[in-house]
């Protein structure tokens, strides 16, 4: 099965998953944003590689952050930016997908930013565009968030230096997490030493092993001696089935305090996607603490989504 | 008109033959096998060289889309594609719209197939009034408007009580319950099998005890009522092994498999591939082979087409939202030849689950239908001839069915039909 992330000459040509990336592709890409970081303390925070180009923010989820960062990173290329908030459009009225992408095609859309509730949506258009024409996955179900992903790994490798000592947590819930499946693909493709998942056996997927994690259910265990903690965050509406009890209870035994956090090394440092729960995943005194390093991830995620756009924009 | 089948390999898996015989057919039935009787002159005589003579394919499940569907799929484009595949009689799930819940459905559903004059169709009756898992349908009525026995298709029985009166209800009248053992909670808001590959691609789960559960609480209530049970599309390992200790047990308890999952598993979902959107979903290579050996030890009865006509729409969609089902009556006796080859079985033994076992099934539960699936003298001449040799691409272009969907698109399978007799008419004729 060809990979359909890479075009005949094993350049990315769409970004739908970190699995099965070759490494030098995400190092790449990590080596790319680096060159874009600088440009945020400039007075002119513009370049233009992909002048002339048109992007499209298909969101058919609602999302304000991460399509703000996409907008201002599409801005900073020097592209045409179009945000199309499908909610509240064609698939209201009842167009399909399918045909929401050729109408827009044909308003020489030339990059895709793509964010569905449906897990492989993204994979469906980036089959159905026209050659020339880039996805890029924005977050589709619970399958992947690549853009995240990268940022992660990104903010580690800052931090870090290097991959291979690392032991990292990815903490709550895995379930229904397409970042913690983007982020294990990653750090198990950059050569981690360990990656662990940690969450209460409702919020463990089956087959973890079979993707290289070691599973706890005890964040005293998981956390112990860890380098970095990727803290998820946890919706709501996972306290309405059988799947937690309580935020309380949950904050209990896996929301992250300063207690808990002193299992890690002392240099560890605290991550999250956002947008936080505070006292239900993580708590204020952590979040804004001296290991977090969350508002660090916003800001690269601008460098890293500039990165992927001019990456896959390139391929020919 | 009679017909003379000459110089043929006939293959006959209720009589375990398979040897170069002649067929004679007259006044619908066949008349003898072997040598001609006497003063028997044929209107047509046809050079069977070079193909094999099968009993026409009996398929547990084919859903024709009609009444209600027929964007989707006729009954006229589907039963054309059922005799290109050599399958002459069809066994109908009652999941039409409205559901086949009333005698007057059936009968228009039958006189309709009657018009067309091409195979046997067997429609199953709704269990429960409109397929709502609430009120008994009037079984008896329904029996008398043809259906062969009766089936909640793909929606559940949540309440377990309506489970226990419909089974007593056709005890009491001797029919036989159809009934795909899923969990209703278990398999809620799933799409594919539970396990590392739905784990990866982000797709919910159905694990594999919604199938094992279904099952307990069904031969649990079969033990204290004793109806007869078909079972539909087992999916799992675990699930063949329950239905093997049942029948050593003794539960008049029969069963099938769908035909895609003899060859298929999870991961040949790919990277959302919504042509293996299907139920019960694709599970793990373990529980392939383990249908493969049910296949073979004949703890599974029958393999069906499952055959269910799905358009572009609901195809081109990402997997979890598009809907189940595949295109299968042409592809049935190709994927048995498939696996007959891959398991290296005898040919008698592999096609015998979709002829003479699956029609071993239908005259379990209504002994009162004519026989079917077999080439004995006085059956009805309802046959195929086939070209075992042949190869064939699926796609659009060999495909009659109006769906164009199945996993199998654009692979080569083995044995293609030639013609296809029912009550000894030549029916479907296709040039090498």
């Amino acid at each position: 099965m060809a990979n359909p992330q890479l075009n005949r000459n094993g350049e990315l040509t769409h970004l739908l998953t970190t699995e099965g990336l070759p490494r030098d592709i995400l190092t790449h890409i990590l080596d790319t944003a680096q060159t874009f970081v600088p440009l945020a303390d400039r007075d002119v925070k513009k370049v233009p590689l992909l002048r002339g180009k048109s992007v499209f923010n298909l969101f058919f989820e609602n999302s304000t952050r991460t399509r703000t960062t996409f907008e201002i990173a599409a801005q900073r290329l020097s592209a045409d930016v179009f945000n199309l908030n499908i909610n509240v459009s064609s698939a209201a009225k009842g167009e399909s997908l399918l045909d929401t992408i050729a109408n827009l095609s044909a308003m020489q859309a030339d990059l895709f930013v793509v964010r569905h509730e449906a897990s492989g949506a993204p994979h469906l258009i980036a089959r159905h565009v026209a050659p020339h024409v880039h996805v890029v996955n924005a977050g589709d179900g619970r399958h992947a968030h690549p853009t995240q992903a990268l940022l992660d790994m990104y903010t580690i490798r800052h931090f870090k230096k290097d991959f291979s000592n690392l032991t990292v947590a990815i903490v709550g819930d895995i379930l229904h997490s397409r970042v913690a499946r983007s982020d294990i693909h990653a750090l198990t493709t950059l050569g981690v030493a360990e990656v662990r998942a940690v969450g209460p056996l409702t919020l463990l997927p089956g087959g973890l092993e079979q993707m290289g994690v070691r599973v706890f259910t005890d964040m005293q265990e998981g956390l112990k001696d860890v380098d970095v903690v990727i803290m998820l965050r946890l919706q709501n509406e996972r306290m309405r089935g059988a799947l937690l009890p309580s935020a309380h209870e949950y904050f209990k035994q896996y929301g992250l305090t300063r207690d808990k956090l002193a299992a890690a090394r002392p240099d560890a440092i605290v991550m999250h996607p956002g947008p936080m729960n505070r006292g239900v995943e993580i708590d204020s005194a952590v979040a804004d603490g001296p290991q977090a390093v969350i508002l660090n991830q916003v800001t690269f995620g601008i460098a890293v989504r500039m990165a992927v756009m001019s990456i896959v924009a390139s391929a020919g | 008109m009679k017909l003379h089948i000459k110089n043929g390999r006939l293959v006959d898996p209720a009589a375990g033959v398979d040897e170069q015989r002649d067929l004679y057919v007259a006044g619908g039935r066949i008349v003898a096998a072997g040598r001609a009787p006497d003063g028997f002159e044929a209107n047509r005589t046809v050079d069977a060289a070079g193909l094999a003579v099968l009993p026409g394919l009996v398929d547990l499940a084919a859903r024709l889309r009609e009444p209600g569907f027929e964007y989707r799929a006729t009954l006229e484009t589907e039963m054309r594609a059922a005799l290109a595949g050599g399958v002459t009689s069809l066994v109908l799930p009652p999941d039409t719209d409205p559901p086949l819940d009333e005698p007057g459905l059936v009968e228009m559903l039958k006189h309709r197939a009657r018009q067309l004059n091409h195979a046997h169709l067997y429609p199953l009756g709704a269990m429960t009034v409109g397929l709502k898992g609430e009120v008994v349908t009037e079984m008896a009525e329904l029996t008398e408007a043809g259906c062969v026995a009766f089936s909640q298709a793909d929606v559940p029985v949540v309440d377990s009580t309506v489970l226990l009166r419909t089974m007593q209800y056709a005890r009491t009248f001797g029919y036989a319950l159809w009934l795909r053992p899923q969990d209703p909670w278990l398999s809620r808001g799933g799409v594919a099998a539970s396990g590392p590959y739905a784990s990866r691609l982000g797709l919910a789960g159905i694990p594999v005890q919604a199938e094992t559960v279904a099952l307990h609480t069904l031969f649990e209530l079969q033990r204290s009522v004793g109806a007869r049970i078909h079972l539909c599309r087992l999916s799992s390992a675990a699930g063949l092994e329950l239905v093997r200790a049942a029948r050593r047990e003794g539960l008049p308890v029969t069963c099938d498999v769908s035909a895609n999952h003899v060859h298929l598993t999870d991961v040949d979902i790919g990277y959302y591939d919504s042509n293996y959107r299907l139920e019960p979903p694709l599970r793990g290579q373990r529980d392939r082979d383990a249908i493969r050996a049910a296949l073979a030890d004949g703890t599974v009865d029958a393999i069906c087409s499952d055959h269910t006509p799905v358009d572009d729409d609901g195809k081109m969609l990402p997997f979890g939202e598009a809907e189940p089902g595949a295109t299968g009556l042409e592809l049935l006796l190709s994927l048995t030849l498939k696996w007959a080859e891959e398991a290296r079985l005898p040919l008698v033994q592999a096609l015998q689950r979709v002829t003479a076992g699956p029609a071993a099934v239908l005259a379990a539960g209504a002994p009162a239908m004519p026989a079917c699936g077999r080439l004995s003298v006085g059956s009805p001449a309802d046959f195929c001839l086939v070209d075992l040799d042949a190869r064939w691409r699926v796609g659009r272009d060999t495909l009659l069915s109006q769906s164009v969907h199945t996993p199998f698109d654009g692979m080569e399978l083995p044995g293609r039909v030639r013609a296809t007799v029912v009550g000894g008419r030549m029916v479907w004729e296709q040039d090498a």
